[in-house]
């Protein structure tokens, strides 16, 4: 329990007749980075919406670091929500230290923090601007820093990458570490599978409502291999020999095979040096998240 | 308590980047100039008047009425034993506007008198009317002339009459009666008070509204309601909007008359030339005598009778409750509406109606202020707001204002918390307005 900085028991949320989040359960480790994944208009942000208390659920309990959710807990919180938003009209640095101070931090704290996130993304020159003049990856890096700002001990980021370029994205990336290795707890909502792996140790995977996947990303993708093993050889054997072999695919001197298990493709090897063929690496082909999110989510859709 | 930190922390953000605003500083210094240079233009326009005067040709068919006309400021009647056509000629030829040709009469008991004017030009109002009134009082002096009346005794049948009216119970501290000045005066601080109430909710609930659709629009409402209720967000910008529309208020009552002042030399205002060319003789000499009748001590001790530790903490109270009210209502409005203004105007009409209505039963409230139009309209929370403020000055029953003002705060509480309901959930709805039935359905909603 205690590891657990969020515990979520049977969360539903109803919309007129739609079921936007239907019995969901998840448990969110403290000082992890969780992974909640989700098609288009699978509930993420129904979900989200509720952790951060600006829904309540219609049934079920969020449970926050030990405790009963309650509104004085969003002060703990950031959120950077999917739909970025901030005053267009007004300047960069007033609207920073506004938003620190509805999260509790008073003026002079919420200054000097401002102050230090704007030089640590490099923009403290863009303080007295207009938000409306600046660009949109520069939006997003004030909308991060409003999300960051009072040090929360649990962080929601629903995309944080979108519409950054290589360089702004590398930045936010180090941030986000930086904040995990200080031991914030992470959820990141995303679509970029790629992302999934680099950043979490831990996702849930929702579809139109209802809990699809949870857990380890390691396990799941174990869980879910094919026996696919990855083979380069120095000479690649003929396609004669190749033939009674399920989903063969050949690319240059590697060769992929779906088999039984590992102690199959230990005797394929041995087969194949006993015919000449000198092995130069072997490993097992694990299925990335993406393949299981594609898999998951048309099981569940049928 | 609605004022709690958040609440202070997004009123006070709600104030500073409005009353910092380059608009707002715009249009609080120039409304006032643009009022004064409005009167100046409107007094300019109202005083014109051609300044040629006109000639007109005159032949008398043997009425006798002409020996009786008489020439005036801008009307001058050149009277000559005319041959008709000669005198056409010359019209033609431009030497005079026209020609006026007075009939033979019967007799001289006649009421009726239609008098032929040939011309190709056209005659304007102001000098038919001109004409009319001279013609009307040659005709009465040829009147007075035949019956042999004597023209002192006629002047004795015009009487001036004005009704003065007495209290018949004694007010508890003995003050004097009220006088006709009274009831100008409640009236004129009526309106004055009615008025502003009515532009004050209107400019400000427009406001409130267009705020909350800026928020929506910008999807900054789903950063703040992370960190504060759809409530305190809502009351900090009520709040907020309400103080800067006071602000901007008390500046314009502070800065109309300042520029008034600055502006007068410069401008040359003749308020004799305004009011006798725009108004008709008989107004005219009416208003003479209101003139007259004016005494600045009187008017001053009648302000000073006025029961102001009553009426101005009321007017107050009225002004919170009414401006409350309807901010609210905007509020929500405004949160169901998409992105599109156009499309919200269904919504915006069932509270800009209930304001109209009360604006025009204000006005009516004026003239007959115990009327039970004016009684129950100000008791009428959608209405009370707008019309109580008005019948302050004339001095209503005590019971009327208690029962008003327990119905307002009852209603306004309850329109808060309907308003809310809508409020938390339309500011999260995106993309086409929300119908009635959906905002019905809002409020039964648990969030």
């Amino acid at each position: 329990m205690d590891d657990n900085i969020l515990e979520i028991k049977s969360l539903t949320k109803r919309y007129d007749q739609h079921l936007a989040v239907d019995q969901v359960s998840l448990s969110v480790p403290r000082g992890g980075i969780f992974g909640l994944l989700g098609p288009n208009g699978a509930g993420k942000t129904s979900l989200i919406r509720m952790i951060t208390t600006i829904t309540q659920p219609d049934e079920g309990e969020i449970w926050f670091d030990g405790h009963l959710m309650g509104y004085q807990d969003t002060q703990k919180m950031g959120y950077l929500p999917e739909e970025r938003g901030l005053y267009k009209k007004m300047d960069v640095f007033e609207q920073l230290i506004f938003l620190a101070r509805l999260k509790g931090l008073e003026q002079k704290d919420a200054k000097k923090k401002v102050k230090e996130w704007l030089e640590r993304l490099g923009i403290a020159e863009w303080g007295k601007k207009m938000v409306e003049e600046l660009s949109k990856g520069m939006q997003q890096k004030i909308q991060f820093i409003a999300a960051v700002v009072n040090e929360p001990i649990f962080l929601i980021l629903d995309e944080p990458f979108s519409g950054l370029d290589p360089i702004n994205a590398s930045l936010l990336r180090e941030e986000i570490l930086e904040l995990h290795r200080k031991g914030t707890t992470i959820i990141l909502s995303t679509h970029r599978m790629e992302q999934v792996e680099e950043f979490c140790q831990r996702i849930a995977l929702i579809n139109r409502g209802k809990n699809v996947l949870m857990g380890e990303v390691q396990d799941l993708r174990q869980q879910f291999k094919e026996n696919i093993f990855e083979f380069s050889f120095e000479t690649l054997p003929s396609d004669e020999i190749l033939k009674e072999y399920e989903q063969v695919v050949t690319h240059a001197n590697t060769l992929s095979i779906q088999l039984q298990n590992i102690a199959e493709a230990n005797a394929f090897v041995v087969k194949m040096i006993k015919m000449g063929h000198i092995l130069t690496a072997m490993k097992e082909v694990l299925p990335g998240m993406n393949e299981i999110f594609i898999k998951q989510v048309k099981r569940t859709s049928l | 308590m609605i004022l709690d930190k958040n609440t202070w922390i997004i009123l006070r953000r709600e104030y500073l980047t409005r009353v910092t605003k380059k608009s707002f500083l715009l249009t609080t210094f120039l409304t006032p100039l643009a009022f004064v240079l409005f009167i100046v233009v409107l007094s300019f326009l109202l005083g014109y008047r051609a300044d040629d005067v006109v000639k007109i040709a005159v032949l008398d068919e043997g009425s006798g009425i002409s020996t009786y006309l008489e020439n005036s400021k801008y009307v001058e009647f050149v009277k000559e034993d005319w041959d008709k056509e000669i005198a056409i000629e010359r019209v033609k030829k431009g030497d005079f506007e026209g020609l006026l040709v007075l009939p033979m009469l019967e007799d001289s008991a006649f009421t009726r008198m239609a008098v032929r004017y040939f011309s190709d030009g056209k005659l304007d109002l102001e000098n038919t009317e001109e004409i009319e009134n001279q013609l009307k009082e040659a005709a009465r002096n040829l009147k007075i002339e035949h019956l042999a009346l004597d023209m002192s005794k006629v002047e004795l049948l015009k009487t001036k009459v004005s009704v003065v009216p007495e209290r018949i119970t004694l007010t508890d501290d003995n003050t004097p009666g009220p006088s006709t000045m009274t009831s100008y005066i409640a009236s004129g601080i009526g309106f004055t008070m009615g008025i502003m109430m009515y532009f004050i909710v209107f400019f400000n609930g427009a406001r409130v509204m267009q705020s909350v659709m800026e928020e929506k629009t910008n999807r900054i409402v789903e950063v703040m309601i992370s960190s504060v209720r759809p409530f305190q967000l809502m009351m900090g910008k009520i709040i907020g909007v309400g103080m800067v529309g006071l602000t901007q208020f008390l500046l314009w009552i502070l800065l109309i008359p300042i520029v008034f002042l600055i502006a007068k030399p410069f401008l040359g205002i003749d308020p004799e030339a305004v009011q006798s060319s725009s108004l008709s003789n008989q107004e005219v000499a009416g208003m003479q005598e209101a003139m007259e009748d004016l005494d600045i001590n009187l008017i001053l001790s009648e302000l000073m009778n006025l029961n102001w530790w009553l009426i101005f903490p009321m007017f107050i109270f009225y002004f919170l409750m009414g401006y409350l009210l309807y901010a609210t209502l905007f509020a929500a409005v405004g949160s169901a509406i998409g992105d599109d203004l156009q499309e919200g105007q269904s919504l915006t009409l069932p509270i800009s109606i209930p304001v109209i209505i009360a604006f025009y039963i204000m006005i009516s409230t004026l003239k007959s202020p115990n009327s039970s139009l004016a009684v129950w309209s100000s008791i009428f929370p959608l209405f009370s707001p707008i019309v109580m403020p008005a019948r302050l000055a004339y001095d209503p029953p005590i019971w009327e204002l208690i029962v008003s003002s327990v119905l307002l705060v009852g209603f306004v509480i309850f329109m808060v918390w309907i308003a809310s309901k809508i409020y938390r959930v339309g500011i999260l709805m995106y993309g086409k307005k929300a119908s009635f039935k959906e905002l019905w359905k809002w409020i039964y909603r648990s969030s």
